[in-house]
């Protein structure tokens, strides 16, 4: 392969790495709007893991797996 | 689940990486404005012999302030936050604790070993990453040691989601993983050379233009993972923690994560325009630093937007109006960078003193402001007690204000006047000023930012004898505050 058409192909695979990520990107903030407005995701609530920080505070979502694994 | 009243977070190692920030804070930017005295002074540059000039000062100054002042509050502000938002304590497990104290210790030996090898004049000669090899290696060392503290308490924790801060915690681990082993790849020249030269130096794995572009690539990231991602993720944690407000949007948070993720680690490339790395790339970088006004917006104005309906508080308290200055000035310096990554604005700007003009208005009003925010809220709660004077913090925060504003203005104008001196010619085309020509014209302007510089060193000073203060002489506090920190 020549110099030339290395430089082409670097061209070419940016352009479309950046292309594919545009798409992954944009893909991901309309599923995050679209599943919210559907009812199936509630994201806001996370805001809540700062104000109500304290370790005896009311878990948001309790990661079972951490809690099995100390009851053991 | 819910049997924890006995358990109390340990704030152990917070607590030791907050004093390394109070110290290096004030070592790097004593440093930083005697060189920017040394600029307007030149005699400055012989107070100390080869120990006192400017180049071999500059890089102490720039490597201090970021591995040592900010490194440091990052990781305060790490393993402070951390722990709260996973409700788990560093003190339930003796290995994630243990691995957090010997990170802080190995970092310890590594930053002293980082300014006395510096001061000595050890240098791998790349900018940002001065460190020669036995140092790049202890960094790795560390920075893994962090990574399994992280993911560490990651898997101990009760809360299931990671919150928003979390996720560019892990981002600046990985970025700076990523970056930092890329461009530290270098040959130690003893072994390769038949046992000439001194053991600890080496020289880049890279050449020419290969080696600027994995140069700047690090260089520019390290901007990206070092200045702004665990910024941002203390912005997230600790200004609506300090408010008692919940963040604007949490979905606007995440999805410019994302857009911030995608679009960092591509802009590197405005650091070389109009040089000889190819033309597409050079674009593509300009592009890209343009979009980038999109997700460092996104994160500034979802911090503003938090403070919707409790303005007051900036009034009121001395931290708000520190955290949200930070993200007016975030928002400043994420508008001015992409306009200098325009190609003809970059004709003009590049190598003049616009860069480091803009480079102080992000670091000094958005990176250290949001570092002393951070410090401040949590010395309350790690020490338990009130801090000690809120008109000393007032008044830090007017004369530090002063003080940017006076160090950028100044390089405003001193790098514009620069860059157009350098570019006129006469009818002829021969160019109409030397270079002396622009130091006499320059000379105000140095000395504004020398006083910019001191004025904000002032502060720093007010704001280590009040952190110092609060420590050991504030009053004491019976019940940990919820939001707003107590002062007197």
């Amino acid at each position: 392969m020549s110099l030339e058409e290395l430089q082409q192909l670097q061209v070419i695979m940016y352009t479309v790495m950046a292309g594919i990520l545009v798409v992954l990107l944009y893909s991901y903030i309309i599923y995050l709007y679209r599943s919210e407005k559907k009812g199936e995701k509630d994201f806001e609530k996370y805001s809540s893991l700062v104000l109500d920080d304290e370790l005896d505070s009311k878990l948001l979502d309790e990661n079972l797996k951490a809690s099995n694994d100390k009851k053991e | 689940m819910q049997s924890n009243a006995s358990l109390e977070y340990d704030y152990t190692v917070a607590k030791w990486f907050t004093w390394t920030a109070v110290i290096f804070g004030i070592v790097g930017m004593t440093i930083g404005v005697l060189i920017a005295s040394q600029l307007a002074f030149p005699d400055l540059n012989y107070l100390l012999g080869e120990y006192g000039t400017f180049s071999r000062l500059r890089p102490l100054h720039t490597n201090v302030v970021i591995y040592g002042f900010t490194l440091s509050g990052v990781w305060a502000s790490f393993y402070y936050s951390a722990p709260r938002v996973l409700k788990v304590s560093m003190g339930e497990s003796k290995v994630v604790n243990g691995i957090g104290k010997l990170h802080f210790f190995l970092y310890l030996i590594a930053a002293a070993s980082m300014v006395l090898s510096l001061g000595m004049g050890i240098t791998a000669n790349k900018e940002y990453a001065q460190m020669e090899w036995p140092l790049d290696i202890l960094i790795v060392v560390i920075w893994v040691l962090w990574g399994v503290a992280m993911f560490g308490l990651i898997g101990l924790r009760r809360e299931k989601t990671l919150y928003i801060s979390l996720w560019y915690y892990i981002a600046c681990f990985l970025g700076v993983a990523m970056l930092y082993l890329f461009n530290n790849m270098e040959v130690p020249t003893m072994l390769f050379s038949g046992g000439v030269g001194a053991w600890y130096h080496s020289v880049s794995m890279y050449a020419g233009t290969n080696d600027a572009l994995i140069q700047w690539w690090w260089g520019h990231n390290a901007v990206a993972f070092v200045f702004t991602v665990p910024i941002i993720a203390i912005i997230y944690y600790f200004l609506p923690k300090e408010s008692g407000q919940a963040i604007y949007s949490y979905k606007l948070s995440l999805a410019a994560f994302w857009g911030l993720m995608f679009v960092y680690l591509w802009a590197g490339a405005h650091h070389l325009i109009w040089s000889t790395v190819p033309d597409w790339m050079q674009t593509m970088g300009s592009v890209f630093s343009v979009v980038l006004i999109l997700p460092s917006w996104g994160s500034a104005i979802n911090m503003l937007l938090t403070m919707k309906g409790e303005w007051n508080q900036l009034t009121e308290n001395p931290l708000i109006k520190f955290m949200v200055l930070a993200s007016t000035f975030y928002m400043l310096s994420t508008l001015e960078g992409p306009i200098q990554a325009v190609k003809s604005v970059n004709a003009i700007a590049h190598f003049t003193d616009w860069i480091p003009g803009h480079v102080h208005d992000g670091v000094l009003g958005w990176v250290a402001f949001m570092i002393f925010a951070a410090l401040m809220h949590m010395a309350p709660r790690v020490f338990k007690r009130e801090i000690y004077s809120k008109s000393l913090l007032e008044s830090q925060f007017w004369i530090q204000t002063i003080g940017v504003v006076l160090y950028f203005t100044s390089m405003w104008i001193a790098g514009i006047t620069q860059g157009m001196m350098w570019r006129a010619v006469d009818e002829y085309g021969n160019l109409v000023y030397s270079f002396i020509d622009t130091v006499s014209v320059l000379h105000p302007y140095y000395a504004i930012r020398a006083l910019g510089g001191l004025l904000y060193l002032i502060g720093v000073f007010m704001f280590a004898w009040n952190f110092f203060k609060t420590a050991t002489a504030g009053r004491r506090l019976e019940q940990e505050p919820r939001y707003r920190s107590p002062m007197a």
